[in-house]
């Protein structure tokens, strides 16, 4: 195989997983903020 | 350190953070990778696959570093009972975790070309192996004490154990490639400098600081995301008692 593919595959492992866990953070923080907001809003 | 004890007083701070950490650190690790990829020389050894630098050590670093903040958290939470850090200790396990399997998924893939295969059960690649399941271990513990309602979104004091127990792998795998036979290379950048070369090693920094800055977004979004969780959680249960 091309030295490239291994050095792509890397990378892309790597973006894909920080890009994931970025998004997961993001959603579940926001909801949570969210939910929060709204049940201080109307208890 | 207990000033931030108070969540309201640790939320002012971390909401701006947040943003803070997390853009620039983005910036910063795709300014990294770019120039890693297409402006550093290709190594007269390794040829191309010595790229993978940029994101492997990086990600070894966090791996590491985060089981090294868990434990601290561990040791404030049962010393200090500071309540913020059980749930430091929970929002930094699965962004450690990623950085740990990253580690293990580049050096596999970097270990093709360069070693011949894809894996070997030396000294660094199962200590680090053993890192990611003591953070898997870690995690379903901590997901079991907070459904048990243990540490107010945190962790129970024997997830924090595990966790301070758990660190004790840390410097074994900084060690490993020192005490034991490896085809890993050994430590080539110490204290004392590098030996890489400067024109292959600079981009490293940028990737190095960028990742970390966005492990601590990361982390601050987790906390944030728990802090909520919390304090819906106790509202419903005063609801709940009328």
């Amino acid at each position: 195989m091309q030295q490239w593919t291994f050095v792509i595959a890397a990378y892309a492992v790597t973006l894909l997983g920080t890009a994931a866990v970025s998004w997961l953070s993001w959603r579940t923080m926001r909801r949570a903020e969210a939910q929060a907001e709204q049940l201080a809003e109307h208890p | 350190m207990h000033r931030f004890a108070n969540p309201a007083r640790f939320l002012k701070i971390a909401r701006p953070l947040t943003g803070w950490l997390f853009w620039p650190g983005l910036a910063l690790l795709l300014a990294g990778c770019a120039c890693g990829l297409w402006l550093t020389p290709a190594d007269y050894l390794q040829g191309q696959t010595v790229r993978i630098l940029y994101i492997h050590v990086p990600a070894a670093w966090l791996g590491m570093g985060g089981w090294t903040g868990i434990a601290i958290a561990a040791l404030m939470q049962l010393v200090w009972r500071h309540p913020l850090a059980a749930v430091a200790g929970r929002a930094i396990a699965a962004p450690g975790a990623l950085f740990t399997a990253i580690c293990l998924a580049t050096g596999s893939i970097w270990g093709r070309p360069t070693w011949g295969t894809w894996w070997e059960w030396d000294g660094r690649m199962t200590s680090m192996l053993v890192l990611l399941f003591l953070y898997l271990g870690y995690i379903a513990l901590a997901n079991a004490s907070a459904r048990q309602g243990a540490g107010q979104g945190g962790v129970s004091n024997v997830t924090a154990i595990f966790g301070l127990v758990g660190a004790v792998n840390i410097p074994i795998i900084n060690r490993s490639v020192v005490w034991w036979n490896s085809l890993h290379q050994g430590p080539s950048i110490t204290m004392r400098g590098s030996s890489i070369d400067m024109a292959i090693l600079w981009p490293l920094g940028l990737t190095l600081l960028g990742f970390t800055l966005w492990f601590g977004a990361i982390v601050l979004m987790r906390m944030r995301a728990i802090l909520a969780q919390n304090k819906v959680e106790a509202r419903m249960q005063r609801l709940a008692r009328g």
